[in-house]
């Protein structure tokens, strides 16, 4: 308790921090970066390991060997597709019927707040069809749920092909201890969020669907197919859900033990584990494949069918089957010998997953780095803008003296609310702006501009995001007179702190979306005010802002995998970004478009008005 | 004065009439930061409804507040807002008028140092202080959430003004009543007994000593008034429910700690964790936290017992069983009166920044811990612990900068080592 209460103690420590500020900013922010890219080495990362007991140490044997007839039934669905146009209702559930499941179905419609382009949907009907297997060996209160997508065109027939035939295999297998649910939903995420949402009686979206006729026990894990080819050369897990929330370690822990047993090659974000960590493409091999998971989960959107199940607590995965040039394929039968050994370990769960960890980066799927490892990196970051604020503070708390032609020293007047008030009412109007306007005045925009609803309300939303850098900043001197040199400095000390407590909310819940805004943000809260010179930092400024850090978000994601974009392809990917980005939260409620909008534009537009201060 | 004072009612009582309309309302409702078993307004809903129906409120281990208040709402059921709001204007009004006692006493007290004229509040100074004292509760974030989740502690804060009142207007008898009713509501203001009588004898200028029989007349009078009102208070309350069970379920709840909803206090999750044949022990323990420090202050604070009033309530908001913002509240209010101790803090930055970041954190961390799953009750428990580090801190800030300036006082305020160097101030 020296430093607290010592007073030369304090004032030696305080002084240093205060003098060498800069030079301690400058040093946390590289070590922060290099903490980061260091994560992806593989010495600092830990091996997975299963921590579940029940899934550890059973054995199970795989069986199921029925590919050939489960991809004769995905040609069938198929062909019924095709013929209905859609989702094939009465043959998937004879079918299921025929398999001895209980079956249901459930439909629901909804109406998008705008048309989606990328999808080509604007009001969506569709039906879930769900059959559920009961389990003979307990009392129904858990559950399992596997479920395929209906897909419109030729995709993931065979996905749905394999549900029905490990359907029809698990039927005749007498040890299911947990109820297992097989989902076909439709329209992807629109129909599990309707399904999801029925079975657990909520409707945080609006949405209109019928009620479930039938129910298991509660869901323990999900796993979501996707498959469209009969062989694949590999698969692919998909963990990242919505806001950027991912299942218990141990699910991705059982598919790669899984894979390894079976055969079967395993990649996560589409990369293949390798062991030639001291190499440097060893390295960057591993530093893309955590660069794609960190801008997927700062992405806050689901990445598969899977992403919604986990607001509901329970673990969930998409499993991708791949079919590239390389010359060893896996067939249907492996696959679903697969599904049935991750099935029937998930099916010894006493409880719920949560021996292992949550919160984790995955530099390839053998190796994890744990929040205690990735936080510091972040945390470095942050502690830059707490040292500004205080040296902020102590410039405020020993005001210096100016000595007027009298000689008498004139202390200066500490700033009115009103001055600090001003601004920061003003910039939050303009985020409510920014997060109410876009979707409200499309109509007022199609009428006037010879664009589309999409269109409209992107371009809107960027209309006001760049109005937002023209309002009058200086209003407060209307209100409260001239700035002060105190003035700024008060503002600029409620903008860190204010950011701070923002960055750090957001990287709890969501290292990723925290760390890229830190990566950012904080540099130019750090150095941002009034003297410095304008144009240059305002050029800096624009190009730290979010909106443009999510343009090079957008370009970096496609450099990783692999698909480089031209400028004009690169800006329309950007614009379809932003608005499935606003649909993901009408939809399905991700909050990173209301984070944006109305909590990190506004604290950036503080800093752009400590810029212009007069 | 008047103006801007009815104009803070008038945007303190617009925004919690804007928040009532909205959908928030419902959500600050059910934070476990805000409401606490003991006086969520859900409760008392089904207390009044057990009522209604003839059977005890208390039966079903759901209500645990005093018959008093269960028959206030019983006939103020419709107004149940307009209420709340009341007691919210209510405290500040009164507080208004406290304060301008408590700036006489403080003139008062500083009239004795003449070498310090710095450390003396200006009238002007003092002369904004009720109404920073209002503006402090009424827009304090805190109090407002509280009061839109109607919050039964905004009564209990009402009361605790009253008697603040009371007493500095020097009336014993009401003092000792609404000590008593504060008392009867949550057995812990009965600290502020001590503060209370001290500041009662400095008035009537009977010294403290144990020796002379005009200070235990004048004590036992005072704990007569105070006594004799509690039991008018809990034989009114047998006769209108007709048992004793709001003993067990008002007063045996507050001390036994059976519910252990998390909180933003110490007790939930160590109570959690322990093995139960250690509960009685540390269940004294922890209790006797709240009342233990009412000795050595009093010693330290007889003769400032306003300062010590303010010592106490913040005591009883950090260690109480079931403490809520509501209750923080209380103790923020009074910050602007000890404004003449601000050049004195050492920790203040340090201490709002982390009470900032806690209150930020309170929200995120719940939400991981029970709708994403993917944290534990640890996080929670460890920004909870961080929370009441920081109000400690400001507490103990805040008695070290008192007892500085009373050195100050009355040793000057530029100290000089025997060498003429400039000396420090340690505090070991």
């Amino acid at each position: 308790m020296g430093l607290l209460s010592d007073p030369n103690r304090r004032r030696a420590l305080i002084g240093m921090l205060t003098r060498l500020n800069a030079p301690i900013c400058m040093i946390c922010y590289m070590a922060g970066v290099a903490w980061f890219m260091g994560l992806a080495f593989e010495p600092f990362t830990l091996r997975t390991y299963m921590s579940e007991n029940a899934m550890g140490s059973t054995m199970v044997e795989e069986r199921f060997p029925a590919g050939e007839r489960a991809l004769a039934t995905g040609r069938e669905f198929a062909a019924h597709k095709k013929k209905t146009g859609g989702m094939p209702v009465d043959w998937l559930v004879r079918t299921m019927q025929a398999r001895g499941l209980e079956v249901y179905t459930q439909r629901f419609s909804r109406k998008l707040p705008f048309p989606d382009e990328d999808k080509e949907r604007y009001m969506v009907k569709g039906t879930n069809v769900y059959g559920i297997l009961r389990a003979p060996r307990a009392p129904r209160t858990e559950a399992l749920v596997l479920s395929a997508p209906c897909s419109p065109g030729n995709e993931n027939n065979q996905a749905v092909g394999i549900l029905l035939g490990l359907a029809q295999y698990f039927r005749s297998q007498i040890y299911w201890a947990k109820d297992i649910i097989f989902l076909v939903n439709e329209h992807d995420l629109i129909g599990m969020q309707a399904w999801l949402e029925g079975y657990h009686h909520t409707n945080t979206t609006g949405m209109d669907w019928s009620p479930l006729q039938g129910r298991g026990g509660s869901i323990q894990a999900a796993l979501s197919l996707e498959l469209s080819s009969d062989v694949v050369t590999s698969l692919d897990l998909v963990l990242e859900g919505l806001n950027g929330q991912l299942p218990n370690l141990d699910l991705a822990n059982l598919f790669y033990a899984f894979c390894q047993k079976i055969g079967v090659l395993c990649t996560t974000q589409g990369k293949l584990p390798r062991n030639d960590w001291d190499t440097t493409s060893g390295y960057s091999h591993a530093v893309q494949t955590m660069m794609l998971m960190v801008l997927k989960q700062a992405s806050s959107r689901p990445w598969g069918d899977h992403g919604l199940f986990l607001r509901y607590h329970i673990e969930a995965a998409s499993i991708k089957g791949v079919n590239s040039f390389r010359p060893y394929k896996t067939d249907a039968t492996t696959v679903g010998r697969l599904l049935e050994g991750m099935y029937r370990k998930l099916n010894n769960l006493l409880e719920r997953l949560h021996q292992s960890y949550f919160f984790y980066l995955m530099p390839s799927l053998t190796r994890f780095v744990s929040i205690g490892y990735y936080m510091p990196a972040f945390g470095l970051l942050a502690l830059i803008l707490l040292l500004r604020a205080l040296d902020l503070w102590v410039q405020l708390s020993s005001p210096p003296t100016r000595t007027t032609e009298d000689g008498v020293e004139v202390v200066p007047a500490s700033p009115g609310v009103l001055s600090i008030l001003t601004p920061l009412v003003i910039s939050h109007l303009t985020g409510v702006a920014l997060y109410t306007l876009p979707v409200l005045s499309q109509e007022l925009a199609v009428e006037h501009f010879p664009v589309s609803e999409t269109e409209a309300v992107v371009l809107t939303a960027i209309a006001i995001y760049t109005a937002g850098l023209a309002l009058p900043h200086n209003t407060h001197r209307l209100l409260a007179g001239e700035g002060t040199e105190q003035g700024w400095k008060v503002l600029k000390l409620v903008a860190v702190l204010y950011l701070a407590v923002l960055l750090g909310c957001t990287a709890l819940i969501n290292f990723s979306l925290g760390f890229i805004l830190a990566l950012t943000l904080v540099p130019l809260a750090a150095f941002i005010t009034p003297h410095v010179p304008k144009t240059l930092s305002a050029v800096v400024m624009v190009i730290l802002s979010p909106g443009l850090t999510l343009l090079f978000a957008v370009f970096f994601f496609q450099e990783l995998q692999e698909t480089p974009v031209t400028l004009q392809e690169g800006w329309m990917l950007y614009l379809s970004v932003i608005s499935q980005g606003i649909l993901d939260h009408a939809l399905y409620g991700s909050l990173l478009y209301p984070l944006a909008a109305l909590l990190v534009y506004p604290c950036w537009l503080l800093f752009w008005n400590i810029l212009f201060w007069k | 004065m008047a103006a801007p004072l009815a104009l803070l009612l008038i945007v303190a009582v617009t925004i919690r009439a804007a928040l009532f309309r909205t959908s928030l309302a419902n959500l600050i409702s059910e934070r476990v930061e805000v409401v606490s078993p003991l006086n969520a307004w859900k409760r008392v809903v089904e207390g009044l409804a057990l009522l209604d129906l003839d059977i005890s409120p208390y039966s079903g281990d759901v209500f645990h507040e005093t018959p008093m208040v269960i028959y206030l709402f019983h006939f103020l059921m419709d107004y149940a807002e307009i209420t709340f709001m009341g007691a919210g204007v209510k405290f500040s009004s009164l507080h208004l008028v406290s304060q301008f006692r408590k700036q006489k006493f403080a003139l008062e007290a500083d009239r004795i140092p003449m070498d310090c004229l710095e450390l003396i509040r200006s009238p002007t100074e003092m002369y904004y202080i009720p109404l920073k004292v209002a503006m402090f509760y009424l827009l304090n974030p805190f109090t407002i959430v509280s009061c839109v989740a109607k919050c039964t502690c905004g009564l209990n804060n009402a009361v605790i003004a009253l008697f603040i009142l009371s007493t500095m207007r020097g009336s014993a008898l009401l003092s000792a009543i609404f000590l008593a009713l504060a008392t009867y509501q949550s057995i812990y203001p009965l600290t502020l007994c001590v503060p209370a009588l001290l500041y009662l004898l400095q008035r009537l200028y009977i010294p403290v000593n144990v020796r002379r029989s005009s200070f235990w007349f004048y004590t036992l009078q005072y704990l007569f008034m105070f006594l004799g009102s509690l039991l008018v208070l809990i034989c009114l309350s047998f006769f209108l429910l007709g048992s004793w069970d709001f003993l067990p379920a008002v007063y045996g709840f507050i001390l036994s700690v059976p519910d252990l909803t998390p909180n933003i206090g110490l007790f939930w999750y160590f109570f959690a964790e322990m093995f139960d044949h250690f509960r009685l022990f540390f269940l004294c323990v922890f209790q006797i936290n709240v009342f233990f420090y009412t000795l050595p202050l009093s010693i330290k604070l007889k003769e400032h017992p306003v300062f010590l009033i303010f010592m106490q309530i913040a005591l009883i908001a950090i260690f109480k069983s079931y403490p809520t913002v509501g209750d923080l509240s209380l103790y923020m209010a009074f910050l602007p009166v000890w404004n003449h101790l601000y050049r004195f803090l050492r920790n203040i930055f340090l201490v709002s920044c982390v009470l900032l970041a806690c209150s930020a954190l309170f929200p995120v961390l719940w939400h991981l811990w029970i709708y994403a799953g993917s944290a534990n009750s640890n996080f929670y428990y460890a920004i909870t612990l961080l929370f009441s580090v920081a109000q400690i801190l400001l507490v103990s800030d805040y008695f070290y900068a008192f007892l500085r300036r009373e050195h100050h006082l009355t040793n000057g305020l530029y100290l000089k080592k025997k060498d003429g160097s400039e000396a420090t101030l340690v505090l070991k």
